[in-house]
């Protein structure tokens, strides 16, 4: 198989720009949405490290835990998806500056 | 195929780019399908076949899908009018601040490391099934039991419940 050669740095920066954006979204939206679509961004860069690193020492180790990554954003997606739908439900609305009733 | 990692990883920083500044949640997912097809790409490139599948079938196919549904069943227009006039520049400079220097931190930790590229010949589908049912039986294990807990909160906490037995 045909494989290029990129330096695992170049893959590492990318995984780390991806990661930052993700925490940039986290840090901005007030949407439960798109904060939960940041994590989703957050762990996808994670398994690109992983991946690349995996790649980069030529061992199926790192795509064995992309795939761990995988099955926990797929948990982790579905039980946010139920709260976001409970959330709405009880607040109409997904705003997370509405969930400050404990604040008083 | 060096070209083509360094196009697709344009690609998604961009798309990822988008992602957290469209307003309107669909344009935010589509933006976000783009961002998965480029990463799956670059684990193309990266000689990891496998992991490419996996990520378009299960990143850009289920997750994404779930979450269309999400947005597209629970309307919130207002929500959207309401961050619209909330996300100005006052909001976005603190976040952007403490973004920038994590990745600065990390950029500096990776340049700082030498790193060299190996000629390996990439990682078959083969290989990685072996390993995963081999020496990594108990992370098969491990995601069995991540996912039935998933499916069981998520039965738990979508289920429509009367007035009378709310928690």
């Amino acid at each position: 198989m045909e494989v290029a050669a990129i330096p695992l740095e170049h893959s590492l920066l990318l995984a780390a720009v991806l990661f930052s954006l993700g925490l940039l979204g986290v840090l901005l939206r007030r949407n439960l949405i798109f904060v939960l679509i940041s994590i989703e961004i957050m762990l996808n860069s994670a398994g690109l490290a992983f991946v690349a690193a995996g790649a980069r020492w030529g061992g199926p180790d790192g795509q064995i835990m992309f795939i761990l990554i995988l099955t926990v954003a797929a948990a982790n997606v579905s039980v946010g998806l139920a709260l976001v739908l409970q959330m709405y439900r009880f607040v109409r609305g997904l705003d997370i500056d509405k969930l400050n009733e404990l604040s008083g | 195929m060096e070209l083509t990692f360094y196009i697709a990883a344009a690609i998604a920083t961009a798309a990822t780019f988008m992602v957290i500044v469209s307003v309107n949640a669909v344009h935010a997912l589509l933006y976000l399908i783009v961002s998965f097809l480029a990463v799956a790409t670059i684990f193309f490139v990266l000689g990891a076949p496998f992991a490419a599948a996996l990520e378009v079938i299960v990143y850009a196919g289920a997750i994404v899908v779930l979450f269309v549904f999400v947005a597209m069943m629970l309307n919130v227009t207002e929500d959207v009018k309401r961050e619209k006039r909330w996300l100005g520049l006052k909001a976005w400079i603190g976040p952007c601040l403490l973004a920038g220097l994590l990745l600065a931190a990390i950029l500096r930790a990776l340049l700082a490391g030498d790193f060299s590229t190996a000629g390996t010949g990439g990682v078959e589908s083969k290989a990685v099934g072996i390993a995963l049912y081999g020496p990594y039986v108990l992370v098969v294990e491990l995601a069995s039991m991540l996912l039935l807990a998933g499916f069981i909160g998520a039965y738990h906490l979508g289920r429509r419940e009367r007035e009378e037995e709310r928690f």
